[in-house]
This record gives C-alpha cells, structure tokens and sequence, in this order.
C-alpha cells in the first residue's frame, strides 16, 4: 500500500486551495473595487470650489440642469430612506411571520406548496413589479387619497412584496437549521408550540434571522426600477415637524431611481454626471454602514 | 422492596413508524417513588417508549400507537390538557440539550412559560433545581451565561434542573449517562436516589450495571417486547426467570 500522496495529487489539491482562497479574498477586491470607481467617477466635483458636501446632504434643492445648478439631495435621501423604512416595517413582520408558519405550523404539503410559490414570487421581474405598483396598487393609493396613485406607501407596499421571498426563504432555512432536540426539549417542558416557537427558535435562529432581513433591507433599498415606477418619482420631503410626522401618500424620489433616471441625460464627466455618482457613493456607504451596525449588532450578541 | 401503588399502568401498548410496529403490545406498571430501569439493546423500543410516556411521539411524523398508558388511573391519550400533562412528566435525552438560552433562563423557561413572573420565587425555584441537579456550586456565579457553553457533563445536569423545573410527578431518564465522565455519572446517580423520595423515576439506559445500582424494580426489553419484568436484584445475580435475561445481563449478547 502507497501511504505517500502522489506528486500530482499534491499539486492539484494545492492548486484547489488557491482557487478557493482567490476566489475567498475576490469579494474583498471587489467591494473595494466598486466603491473605488465609482469614488474616481465624482470625486472631480466632490473636491472642486463650486461644490459643497454639506449643500449635498441639506440641501432640499435638486436642481442639476439649471445654470447655475444646484446639488442638494436631502429631499432624494430622506424619500430613499421613508420608502426603505416603511416597506421594512410592512415587510419584516409578514415575512418572518410566513417563515414561521412554513417552517413549524404548516403540513408537509402545503409546506411544498408554499415554498415553491414564494421562490416564483422571487423570480418575478423588477419592472414586473412596477407595473403592478403603477396600475393596481395605486388605484387603492388614489381612494386613500394620494393625488396621483403614485406614493411613497405605494412604493413601500410593492418594496415589501418584492423583498418578502428573500426574507422567507432565509428565514425558513434559519429556522430550520435549529436543532429538533430544542423543539422536543421545548415541547417535552410542556410548553405550548406557541411559547416553543418564541422562546426557543427565535433566539436560536436570531443571527439567521437578522441576516435574512438585512438580506431584505439590500434589496429594498437597492431596488430601482419597481420603485422609480411606484413611488411618482417627485422630490417631496415625506417628513414633517407636525403630526404624524410622516406623509405617507406624497409621492417622493430615491436615489436609486434619480441615478437610473438622470444619468442617460447627463454629459459623461460633466458636473451633473459626477453628482450622481457621488449618491452612488452616499448610497454604498448608507448600506456598508448599516450591514456594519448589524454584523457588530450579532457579534456583539455573540459574545455575551 | 417499594411496593407503591401503580403510578403509571401500561396495558396492550403497540407503536407504529409508518408501517413498521416496533413495539409490540406490552404491558407493566410503575409503582409510585420507585425507579424503575428499562434495559435492552439497541432498537428494543425503549426510547419510543418514553415519548409515548410523555406524548412526544405524536410529533415524529408517521408515528401510531395503540392500547392504553393511564396515570394514575387517568387514560393519558383521552386527557384533555395535554401541555399540563406534559408538565408531570419530565424527560431527559441521551445527549444534554442546553437551550440557547443563559443557565437561568433555561431553567426558568418552563415555570415562566406556565405563568410564574421574576422574582424572589422563581429565582428560589431555579436554585433548588439546580442544587437537585448537582449542578448549583459550579454555575451559581455565572447564570448569565450561555448553557449551551457548559461542558457536556454539566449541560446534561443542567438539562435534569430544567426536567425538574416543572416539578414533575415522573421523571423520564433516556440514557442519560453516554455523554458524559463517570465522576458526574455517579454524581447524577446520587442525584436520583434522593429524588426518588419525591418522584417516580423511569430510568432507561444501555448499562446494566447502572440499573443494578438504582432502580428498585427492571424490565427487560428485545425487539419491542417485554422479555421480563421483575425486582432488579435476584434479576442482576444470574437469578432471571428468562434465559435471554441472564445472557444479557451477562454481557453475552447486546
């Protein structure tokens, strides 16, 4: 019996683990790379006289085509913001909830049933999407008495059915990857499967839980499309000093939607050009910072 | 030797996974504040047997069973609060299964879950279970921390304060000693001899010897039936009514 690996087999299980450690540390060089470019692709305007960072994030004045233009997107980043904010509170609970029926209230059947209509509501198309928004849910938004259909709620409804899929299906595996001994353990205690589910798998699962809805947040704030065709796309300033504080049936605009939009318009390189990038970048660090919160937010768990 | 009256009374038992019967209509009783030690090898039916005690089996899917378990007199599968009869029953698995939950809250989960609010009388009541369990010297310092991080030994007395949290009436032990050392086996054994004052004890375990040492009464089981039933003693000193239960208490088969 030969107990010595053979030269070849050395060779290629090396060349394996460089494969997999290239590909590992690519994701790093990636990230860096986008937020690199598209850093390069403002950063002329960001250091030039005319330009102020603080009229950008105070501005309520997005006027780019106007001589001379005004930068100010605080109206697009609070509209990126409400729109995110509203579609999660619609979202989360809906879909954590859904996550929970499949995965410990539902029979084996509908269970197949369920999971398999949810990963075709995933493969729906964006834009899919936004007719929806544009069409039929505004006409309900237009009863509520939004003006024009279009809406930040409306918006925020179909960003919650868009994101639904990938918090479920998350979720569900989190929630499945809890050992059954909890489960039995749990039940055998004498608890109800209610008080089983909330004292026992939630907490187990809360890390897979979190980054289900983190997963969710991405593609919420992400989204384009469904949302430029949803929400009317006007720069209104959603919030108020006055009760309730938020107008939810005023249309607004996202940054998303404003890059996506406007950049065809633009001259490559010009100011107009750079001011967007630059929201791509105010945009990168939004959801570098808060998918940074959460992760410190687990960890932080973690160690107590 | 204990001679209670009939704690539980097993008559007729068959269990089913699918189309398979692994358990072929047995039938014994439990006396009250004895130990009583299931012994056999591997595939008798011995943990199937405890879940139907405890009416867990009915959540492994394709499980059937039939014939009639009463405690104390009472038909266990006509009884109308099953979560409260679930709570006279307390159970332990083979392997220590800490919630991910800190050692206090682990042990209070069940008494909260059933109603009992923070206070001087839970936190009095996780202290006893975890003196009962042997387990209070060496935890009381850090209840905040996680069970799950405990080493096995302790998870699976921390698992024994939780079956003992809901004050149960019958304490179901399902081999409770392969994962962990000898020293806290012994610990544990020790543990159950005092308990026995308070509760009736069904001890299921693959070691012989431990059944000898504890339980007052045995039964032996082979492929889902009952071999013999009979005080542990004369059973363990060559003195079976079965041959078979001789060669296995023997270690010639197993």
């Amino acid at each position: 019996m030969q107990l010595q690996r053979s030269k070849w087999k050395a060779f290629s299980e090396g060349l394996i683990e460089w494969t997999i450690r290239v590909s590992g540390i690519s994701a790093v060089v990636f990230v860096f790379a986008i937020f690199i470019f598209v850093f390069w692709e403002g950063k002329g305007l960001l250091f030039s006289d005319d330009f102020s960072i603080s009229e950008l994030l105070t501005s309520e004045k997005w006027d780019p085509t106007h001589t001379p233009p005004s930068y100010g997107a605080a109206r697009i980043i609070l509209g990126t913001f409400s729109v995110a904010l509203v579609a999660m509170i619609i979202t989360v609970p809906f879909s954590l909830g859904g996550a929970v029926f499949i995965s410990e209230f539902c029979g084996p059947r509908l269970k197949e049933i369920l999971k398999v209509v949810i990963e075709l509501l995933a493969a729906i198309p964006s834009v899919v999407w936004g007719f929806i928004g544009l069409k039929i849910t505004s006409v309900y938004m237009k009863e509520l008495g939004a003006d024009a259909g279009v809406s930040l709620l409306n918006g925020a409804i179909i960003l919650a059915l868009m994101s639904m899929p990938i918090i479920v299906s998350i979720s569900e595996d989190a929630l499945n990857a809890v050992p059954d001994s909890y489960r039995e353990a749990a039940i055998g205690l004498g608890v109800t499967k209610w008080q089983m589910v909330y004292r026992v798998l939630l907490p187990g699962a809360k890390n897979g839980l979190l980054a289900a809805v983190l997963l969710g947040m991405g593609r919420v704030v992400g989204e384009t499309m469904a949302v430029l065709m949803a929400t009317g796309n006007a720069d209104n300033n959603p919030f108020s000093s006055d009760a309730p504080f938020l107008d939810l049936l005023v249309s607004v605009k996202t940054m998303t939607a404003t890059i996506a939009k406007e950049m065809g318009d633009t001259v490559n390189g010009g100011d107009h050009y750079q001011v967007l990038f630059l929201l791509g970048v105010l945009l990168f660090s939004i959801t570098f910072i808060v998918n940074l919160t959460a992760h410190l937010v687990i960890h932080g768990v973690k160690r107590k | 030797m204990v001679a209670g009256t009939p704690k539980l009374n097993v008559d007729s038992l068959r269990a089913w996974y699918g189309s398979e019967e692994v358990i072929h209509g047995i039938s014994f009783d439990v006396r009250e504040n004895e130990i009583f030690g299931i012994i056999g090898p591997a595939q008798s039916g011995k943990t199937t047997l405890l879940k139907i005690m405890n009416r867990t089996l009915e959540f492994t899917s394709g499980s059937r069973m039939g014939g009639l378990v009463e405690m104390d007199g009472e038909d266990i599968y006509h009884i109308k609060d099953v979560y409260g009869y679930r709570r006279r029953v307390g159970m332990v698995a083979p392997l220590p299964v800490g919630l991910p939950l800190s050692i206090y809250d682990n042990v209070a989960f069940a008494p909260r879950s059933f109603g009992m609010k923070d206070g001087e009388e839970l936190d009095g009541l996780v202290q006893k279970c975890l003196e009962q369990a042997a387990l209070w010297d060496e935890v009381k310092d850090r209840l905040d921390s996680l069970g799950t991080k405990l080493s096995g030994g302790q998870q699976q007395r921390l698992t024994i304060a939780r079956a003992l949290s809901h004050q149960p009436e019958v304490l179901c032990l399902d081999e409770f000693s392969i994962a962990i050392d000898p020293v806290t086996t012994m610990k544990i054994e020790d543990v159950l001899k005092d308990l026995r004052k308070e509760m009736t004890i069904i001890l299921v375990t693959n070691l012989v010897q431990q059944a000898r040492r504890l339980a007052d009464r045995t039964m032996f089981m082979l492929n889902g039936e009952v071999v013999e039933i009979g005080d542990t003693e004369p059973m363990f000193s060559g003195n079976a009514k079965q041959p078979k239960t001789n060669a296995f208490v023997s270690g010639d088969f197993g």
